[in-house]
């Protein structure tokens, strides 16, 4: 706690057209890392990230990177003297510049070891002189990474940067970019709506819904101990089964766990792994539909009181055709958490 | 297979056989544009030496000179002035930011003439500053005329060109180029100087070419102005010697000078073609804050509007109130609005009759026929309206002296000097006409020609419209080839403009000025509606 963070918000708001896009926003992020901000769209994470890299100016609230206030309280550094790096969800390379020169813009004496470094970094040697429409999108994301990282900046934002990639090419790309980042040592904001790439990708996790950052936590704990049921989805399937707590014990369909909860009503998270469905003539489940993808499949059933359960099974499992009876039983965690306000 | 599709019909749309009809009509349009440069070619081939030695004097040189530099300097204002207009127009936040974008392309109704004769009665040494000022004791200002006169005339009433084009050009440069470059660490005007001024490139080089061929053709203000380039020589020279052969010579290199002019451009252009990568964001940034740069940006649209617009306009306005009050006849321009409408009207219809034969076949054959075709329509662009005239006239004067100094003749000059105007819409609405829907017409049992009457004509009569238009506002205005060619004694409001003002009667000549700003203005208010509503996206 000596080292300043390498960002830290305090209260940003931005307002558009009397739509609050950012409101009360608080993040910090440390030296090193990467973190993933996440959240649905059209909850204010772009426009987060552009009132962090100076492109936007915020109404109220502060940007600081190390310690030096760029925004807010008078203060205000245009975007090219904050050292922060951005890679556009569009990449934005010069349509009019080769890769050289593309990823050489940002270099105030850029020596040609330099720029063969960075693309060696990024596997991209060999294709200095092409031109960014030659390239496939794989590539063009790279050269975008390359040119962000070449004047090492501070911080480096990127802006669903694997989103108009296809699916296939994603992963392996997020990977590469991963690699890079750790070799650089560059921390790094990853803004995605994307769970499955946030989780696997950052060292940390902010959540974000309605504009400010709602949860913050390694990719483990944001999974296991959401802040609440919103948070809960956002992270992954989620079955939020109503229940009660009286006396620090909280009571729901598969039994009771201990809580410190306020009494009343309240509910529990399962994660459809956490359960196992069971055919059995006199269980109080019914199987409603099944998807099968191959490795696993999800298996809706429908509870006596109608609640209905996703339930996640590995490996295929014909005898859960739905009109099933099924008895459930839970095999992993039961998460309280507060009812929705 | 789609591929394949497209090949086929591309191989059928070479190979197919041109109409015998089509063919002869089109190469009697073809001929009739080949006329001037080719006279000219076998004119100065007879050159004798005198003649030779008459254009290697230093005159020539000079003249060269003149003209280059007059044009250099032009297109290098225009671009400049037109480049900052856009950028203010487009991307920033200046106080009402629609009526300076509207306001900015306005001067283009002035014709070059009618500009430099309003600036030449506002400053010029008979005009109404130096009125003013005599009782203050100034009995001199310094003379406006040549090349400062020339210059500022012709980069005021050119810049919109440069100005449209790069407004249209900046609004399709995605803004987050600019700012990947700023979160690189580049400043503002960096980013501009490395990435928003290479991608406007090609625009930059389309609008300024068309500022540059326009200083080479313009005869109105250089003449008014008094400052010697190649027009205003070819032009001396018509009207004082008896060997026509010089002013045959001078046009030939003015139209070489223009094809240097044009050459130069290709290369400019670059061959770089810049598209998107990427599926893009489509957000539409906020406008750039100019902050502390408002008053200096909102000083510079002044002064640019002013000079350009409001001057003139009031100018001319003030020289109708005078003219009124002290009982100017009006007679003769009610004459002149007469022969205008009617010399246009003919230019118009034939000139769109003239177009369909060259649109057909640019449109339907993609071979060599239509790339032939279609490069005939565009000669026009490329002659001065001096040198077609011209020639014109060495053609007719001794040949056939019925058609010298007729209707007929400056008819026959708009059709050459305004083909591609109308060849241009009529080609796009055969374009979007579908040769399926053709095919479809005839396999229901109707004969080509039915087809074509039933189908084609049909589609092509709002384009031939629009193209009929166009060329009627044009030909209003043209000067050079009018006063050349008409009839004597005939009279437009143009050659109204062009005499009185070149005799100093100012206030004769705003009333026909007026009313040919009015004229010029029409096209502009359906295009002012768009430039009204850039894409704000919010």
């Amino acid at each position: 706690m000596n080292a300043p963070p390498v960002l830290e918000t305090r209260g940003l708001a931005k307002t558009f057209g009397g739509v609050r896009a950012v409101d009360a926003f608080d993040l910090d992020v440390r030296d090193g890392e990467l973190l993933a901000l996440l959240g649905p769209s059209g909850c204010g994470k772009t426009t987060a990230l552009r009132l962090i890299a100076g492109l936007e100016r915020p109404d109220a609230g502060t940007v600081a990177i190390r310690g030096r206030r760029v925004a807010g309280e008078g203060d205000w550094t245009p975007p090219e003297r904050r050292r922060v790096g951005l890679v556009f969800q569009d990449w934005a390379l010069f349509p009019h510049l080769d890769v050289r020169a593309n990823v050489a813009f940002g270099l105030d004496r850029p020596s040609a070891d330099r720029i063969e470094e960075l693309l060696d970094l990024v596997h991209l040697r060999g294709l200095a002189e092409r031109m960014p429409h030659e390239l496939s999108g794989g590539q063009q994301q790279r050269v975008a990474v390359a040119r962000a990282i070449a004047p090492e900046p501070d911080l480096l934002l990127l802006d669903e940067p694997f989103s108009n990639l296809d699916a296939q090419l994603r992963a392996s790309v997020r990977a590469e970019v991963r690699d890079v980042l750790r070799a650089t040592g560059t921390t790094a904001v990853l803004v995605t709506h994307d769970q499955e790439e946030a989780l696997s990708v950052a060292d940390r996790v902010a959540v974000m819904l309605h504009g400010r950052v709602r949860q913050t936590g390694t990719p483990f704990d944001v999974y296991a101990a959401p802040a609440d049921g919103r948070v809960a989805r956002l992270l992954g399937d989620a079955n939020l089964l109503p229940a009660t707590s009286s006396d620090g014990r909280v009571t729901f369909a598969f039994g009771a766990v201990a809580a410190p909860m306020p009494d009343g009503p309240c509910e529990v998270l399962v994660r459809p792994e956490s359960l196992r469905a069971v055919p059995d003539r006199r269980g109080t489940g019914r199987v409603v539909h099944v998807e099968f993808y191959g490795h696993d499949q999800l298996v809706r059933c429908d509870l006596a009181d109608g609640v209905g359960v996703d339930v996640r099974l590995i490996g295929p499992h014909p005898e859960l055709a739905p009109g099933t009876c099924v008895r459930l039983e839970l095999t992993g965690p039961a998460i309280p958490l507060p009812v929705r306000a | 297979m789609g591929i394949r599709a497209t090949a086929t019909e591309a191989t059928a749309r070479r190979h197919r056989r041109v109409p015998a009809g089509l063919a002869a009509s089109a190469g009697v349009v073809v001929a009739l544009v080949a006329v001037a440069p080719v006279y000219l070619l076998v004119r100065a081939s007879e050159a004798t030496s005198s003649s030779w030695d008459l254009i290697l004097r230093g005159r020539t040189i000079a003249l060269t000179v003149n003209t280059l530099g007059l044009a250099g300097a032009v297109t290098a204002a225009a671009t400049a002035l037109g480049v900052t207009a856009a950028w203010i127009a487009v991307r920033s936040d200046i106080p009402a930011r629609r009526v300076w974008a509207t306001a900015f392309a306005l001067p283009l109704v002035f014709p070059s003439y009618v500009g430099a004769f309003a600036l030449l009665a506002a400053l010029g040494p008979r005009g109404l500053l130096q009125g003013w000022l005599e009782p203050l004791g100034v009995d001199r200002l310094p003379d406006i005329g040549g090349f400062p006169g020339a210059f500022l005339a012709l980069t005021l009433f050119t810049y919109p060109y440069v100005y449209l084009v790069a407004a249209s050009a900046l609004r399709g440069v995605d803004p987050t180029w600019d700012e990947a470059a700023r979160t690189l660490g580049r400043s503002r005007w960096y980013a501009f100087r490395t990435v928003t001024l290479p991608l406007l490139r090609p625009a930059l080089a389309g609008g300024s070419l068309l500022v540059a061929l326009y200083v080479l053709h313009d005869f109105g203000a250089v003449s008014l102005m008094r400052f010697q380039t190649f027009t205003q020589a070819i032009f001396l020279q018509y009207k004082a010697a008896f060997d026509r052969t010089p002013a045959a010579i001078l046009s030939l290199l003015l139209v070489a000078l223009a094809i240097v002019v044009v050459a130069f451009e290709q290369r400019a252009r670059g061959r770089a073609r810049y598209h998107r990568t990427g599926a893009g964001s489509g957000r539409a940034p906020g406008p750039v804050r100019l902050g502390r740069w408002r008053w200096p940006a909102l000083v510079f649209s002044g002064v640019v509007v002013g000079v350009a617009l409001v001057l003139p306009a009031g100018v001319l306005l003030y020289l109708l109130v005078q003219g009124l009050a002290e009982g100017v006849p009006f007679n003769l321009t009610v004459g002149a609005i007469g022969g205008s409408a009617f010399v246009s009207s003919l230019g118009a219809v034939g000139t769109v009759a003239a177009a369909v034969p060259l649109a057909i076949l640019s449109a339907r054959h993609s071979g060599s026929v239509g790339r032939a075709a279609e490069g005939a329509a565009y000669v026009g662009y490329a002659l001065p309206g001096l040198v077609v005239a011209l020639a014109f006239v060495f053609l007719t004067a001794g040949t056939v002296p019925w058609l010298y100094q007729s209707l007929p003749l400056v008819v026959l000059a708009y059709v050459v000097l305004f083909l591609p105007q109308a060849v241009e819409p009529l080609r796009s609405g055969l374009l979007q006409v579908n040769p399926r829907i053709e095919e479809a017409g005839r396999t229901l049992g109707r004969t080509r020609g039915q087809v074509v009457r039933r189908i084609v004509l049909p589609a092509l009569a709002r384009p031939a419209l629009a193209g009929a238009a166009l060329v009627c506002l044009t030909a209003m205005k043209e000067l050079p080839a009018t006063i050349l060619l008409r009839p004597t004694g005939f009279e437009t409001l143009a050659t109204r403009v062009w005499t009185s003002a070149s005799a100093g009667l100012y206030s004769r000549a705003a009333v026909p000025a007026l009313l040919l700003i009015a004229v010029a203005s029409l096209p502009l208010w359906a295009l002012a509606g768009r430039l009204g509503a850039p894409e704000d996206g919010r």
